[in-house]
């Protein structure tokens, strides 16, 4: 593989080679926390932050880590780091951490992090990994705005929590969305960006596993 | 890869300097920002509270809106007001768990599984303009599945129709116990009559739903759909609090005016 740029490195993961769109991990939490823009945001930095650290960290020693115990050590560092941010954000987003529950905890097993520290920060120096750490964690951000930016616009007629769209039932005439404050609304609205995403840069087209045999009409008419 | 990285003794270190500091990393975070965490939840409770007695105004401060919130001392012994502690500071999951002030419960009556019983609690009243209770709160906590529940249940000046009833803490599971959470199911507990007309506490949680024109429905609650055993807690701790070895002394002391 040919050295990537830092600029390369940073921006690639946001449309080229996207988290969740391309390589399709993470999906878990971006079902769980779209319903709101303010919840999701603050879930976006906190995943940006221990993605970006634990690459930062993992890089700086990744020489010393015995192969052997290679993923442990990742797991280490990478559940250190959540608690901390938890602990961060229950400090001073209260409200937010008590409604992100159990989903800030779950950062841990999210394939994103695993995955870069795996697949990037073991093979590359300090800085270059803790920019893939920035860019992979923009590229989840910006699908997970987009699902809550639709999620909450249609499913509760606001935006950060302000009124967009009057609703019925405070006397407006927008009829909200139920679905889409359910968790399968964010596949639709995943397979939709999916779509969209490969439809503008065809090479992220994957090659059909199998061809479709010509059918069976002639074979009918054999008959 | 060298085998001098992958000797026994190499792969120890690094696992154990890997540890010692992360944990150092952990715990230094959690000790320094426990005193702002600490405050959080403290305005959390009061939040809680001010919803349950149907208080609380969005965007004013809590700490403003609490100030209509009296928080006095009862003694559980005797069930009447007491001055032995500061009901402001006093600290009943912690004063359940130490010898000298709490007391062990009978496994019988212990019908909430606390184990051990605090002398004292914090309730709030609510008082109208002429110093009478308009709406008193009372602190409730008893075991449902996984953790112990905490919460409060308000009740009106008739000291048995309820306000409201909610839980501030508690690790019941996400979407089935957790539901105690609802604002839904919270609301069916308003209303509701938690003492027959002898006095005796009559409160359940059923299954199955409540039938509204049963002349029981003012003493029941439905139940939460997939937490039989949180649904339990739930009622267990609800009559535990409200009869004779919880409030119940205090609750009749409060009625015949003497407390």
């Amino acid at each position: 593989m040919a050295k990537a740029s830092a600029k390369q490195v940073l921006f690639d993961p946001i449309f080229s080679n996207n988290p969740i769109a391309l390589q399709i991990l993470g999906i878990c939490s971006a079902l769980a926390v779209t319903t709101s823009l303010n919840v999701t945001l603050v879930m976006c930095i906190a995943l940006t932050s221990v993605t970006a650290l634990s690459n930062l960290f993992i890089s700086v020693v990744r020489n010393q880590i015995p192969s052997s115990i290679r993923m442990i050590v990742q797991m280490v560092i990478i559940a250190s780091l959540v608690i901390v941010v938890d602990q961060v954000l229950k400090a001073y987003a209260y409200s937010i951490s008590k409604q992100l529950s159990v989903f800030v905890g779950l950062i841990i097993t999210n394939c994103i992090v695993m995955g870069r520290a795996e697949a990037f920060a073991m093979q590359n120096p300090p800085h270059m990994s803790f920019l893939d750490g920035i860019g992979n964690g923009l590229g989840y951000s910006f699908i997970l705005i987009c699902v809550a930016t639709v999620r909450e616009l249609l499913g509760a007629g606001s935006l950060f929590g302000i009124e967009i769209l009057p609703v019925v039932n405070a006397g407006g005439w927008y009829q909200p969305n139920g679905l889409l404050l359910l968790p399968p609304s964010a596949f639709f609205i995943i397979g939709l960006i999916i779509w969209g995403l490969r439809s503008w840069k065809t090479d992220q087209v994957e090659a059909p596993e199998f061809k479709m045999a010509p059918q069976t009409r002639a074979m009918k008419e054999a008959m | 890869m060298s085998s001098k990285k992958e000797s026994v003794l190499r792969t120890l270190t690094v696992a154990l300097l890997v540890c010692l500091v992360c944990s150092v990393v952990v715990s230094a975070a959690a000790v320094a920002l426990k005193p702002v965490q600490v405050t959080n939840q403290l305005q959390d409770k009061q939040r809680n509270i001010l919803q349950i007695a149907g208080l609380y105004k969005e965007g004013v401060s809590v700490q403003d809106q609490f100030k209509q919130i009296t928080p006095r001392l009862v003694d559980l012994r005797t069930g009447e007001f007491s001055d032995a502690r500061d009901p402001l500071t006093f600290d009943q999951q912690k004063a359940s768990k130490d010898p000298a002030t709490s007391e062990r419960l009978d496994p019988e009556a212990d019908i909430a599984s606390i184990r051990r019983q605090s002398y004292y609690s914090t309730v709030y009243v609510v008082e109208d303009e002429q110093g009478e209770i308009e709406t008193l709160i009372l602190p409730i906590h008893g075991y449902g599945l996984w953790s112990t529940l905490y919460g409060f249940m308000a009740l009106e000046s008739d000291l048995k129709t309820v306000v409201g009833l909610g839980f501030y803490q508690h690790a019941e599971t996400p979407g089935l116990g957790g539901e105690v959470d609802n604002p839904n199911w919270k609301k069916q507990w308003t209303g509701k009559v938690v003492y027959d007309e002898s006095g005796d506490v009559d409160i359940s949680v059923i299954k199955g739903g409540v039938d509204s024109n049963s002349p029981n429905a003012e003493h029941q609650v439905d139940a939460l759909a997939g937490a039989t055993l949180t649904s339990r807690g739930v009622e267990n701790l609800v009559r535990f609090w409200l009869g004779q070895d919880g409030f119940g002394e205090f609750l009749d002391h409060l009625r015949a005016g003497e407390a």
